[in-house]
């Protein structure tokens, strides 16, 4: 048998492959970034808590049942509107200067001292938890937005995303305090003071 | 005809593959900078549900993660089909999240341990009633940041079915 050199497999397409492969990856795949909704627990609680005394016109009141219904101030209401109903809640304000709500004596008298309050049921849906306590904390952003924007012509959010992607080395100089003080500012103006009771069973 | 026959036989030019390796070598790149270890193996379910209000959560070593979710079809013989907890790498009692969050703090970086922060991923079709045990537990262990891990979309999708 005459001997012949074996013949060279051709690799030049390879390359073509590892990049389709090298696409197809690149769409694919989602780099995940963890994020969510922040919250606070209370502390817990002594034997006998007295619970501070808090006006009844000063709390609204979100319930949410087992079969995932809402309830808002004994009436029922559709989660679309909550986000409105909470903001003209907070921005109620009979004693405050900046609020510009319908000042109705019988709603909140300033957003220091509103509270939202949240129960929820046992047998609720924790999709439907999480999309409630998102429509609060989001009546609380756009009222933060307002009022950043009125005093430093900026959105509440941009400030608090500028000052997250604040070059760690530069954390010292005066813009960053200036930047933290008036974030806390306005935070002061509308704290979030979302409180979330005991869950009952009710039947 | 002979002409073309005789250059097929001979000497076919080899495509240079000297690229190759840079290819390959881009590809483990990528795959290095981008891949996501899981921390935990999950033997639940745990579909995060979605929110717009969402803020990124901390550096990794600040965090602790709790699951909540209805197991998963091969633990479900062992579990039932009730939403469990699972702490680390298994599905554990509700009564055991104050000492895993205890013990996690304790590993912890003596600057970390006060920015601590609780990671509670729960499935969007798990009950509220599980959640609020947890909390309790939390609330005894003075784990007081939480953070309700969602995927960013539009909240009114989650009931919406």
């Amino acid at each position: 048998m005459a001997r012949r050199s074996a013949p060279e497999v051709n690799a030049g397409s390879m390359a073509d492959i590892a990049f389709l492969l090298l696409i197809f990856f690149l769409v694919t795949t989602t780099i995940e970034v963890d994020s969510g909704i922040d919250s606070k627990l209370p502390p817990p609680i002594e034997d006998n808590p007295v619970p501070p005394p808090i006006k009844k016109k000063n709390i609204f009141q979100v319930i949410v049942n087992a079969d995932n219904r809402l309830l808002v101030e004994e009436a029922d209401m559709d989660i679309k509107d909550l986000t409105e109903a909470a903001v003209a809640f907070l921005d109620n304000g009979t004693e405050c200067s900046y609020c510009r709500g319908a000042k109705d004596p019988a709603s909140s008298d300033n957003p220091e001292k509103a509270v939202i309050s949240l129960v929820n049921d046992r047998q609720a849906s924790y999709s439907m938890y999480i999309t409630v306590t998102n429509e609060l904390v989001r009546a609380y952003t756009i009222l933060r937005n307002r009022e950043a924007k009125r005093l430093y012509n900026e959105t509440f959010e941009s400030m608090e995303s500028r000052l997250k992607e604040w070059p760690a080395n530069e954390k010292d100089t005066p813009e960053y305090e200036q930047l933290e003080e008036k974030i806390e500012r306005v935070r002061d103006l509308f704290p979030r003071k979302l409180s979330e009771a005991e869950p009952q069973n009710r039947e | 005809m002979s002409k073309f026959k005789k250059k097929k036989s001979g000497d076919l030019p080899a495509i240079s593959t000297a690229s190759l390796p840079d290819i390959v070598f881009m590809l483990l790149f990528f795959f290095m900078v981008a891949t996501v270890m899981r921390e935990d193996e999950l033997q639940i379910e745990n579909t995060l549900p979605q929110a717009n209000q969402v803020e990124k959560l901390a550096s990794k070593d600040k965090l602790v993660y709790i699951y909540i979710g209805k197991p998963s079809p091969n633990f479900q013989k062992t579990y039932g089909t009730t939403e469990v907890v699972q702490l680390g790498d298994k599905i554990s009692r509700v009564e055991d999240v104050e000492t895993f969050v205890n013990t996690k703090r304790n590993d912890m970086d003596e600057d970390d341990k006060d920015e601590m922060m609780v990671s509670l991923k729960v499935d969007r079709d798990a009950q509220v009633g599980i959640l609020t045990d947890v909390k309790q537990e939390l609330r005894d262990a003075y784990a007081l940041k939480i953070n309700y891990t969602a995927t960013e979309g539009d909240p009114l999708r989650n009931i919406r079915k």
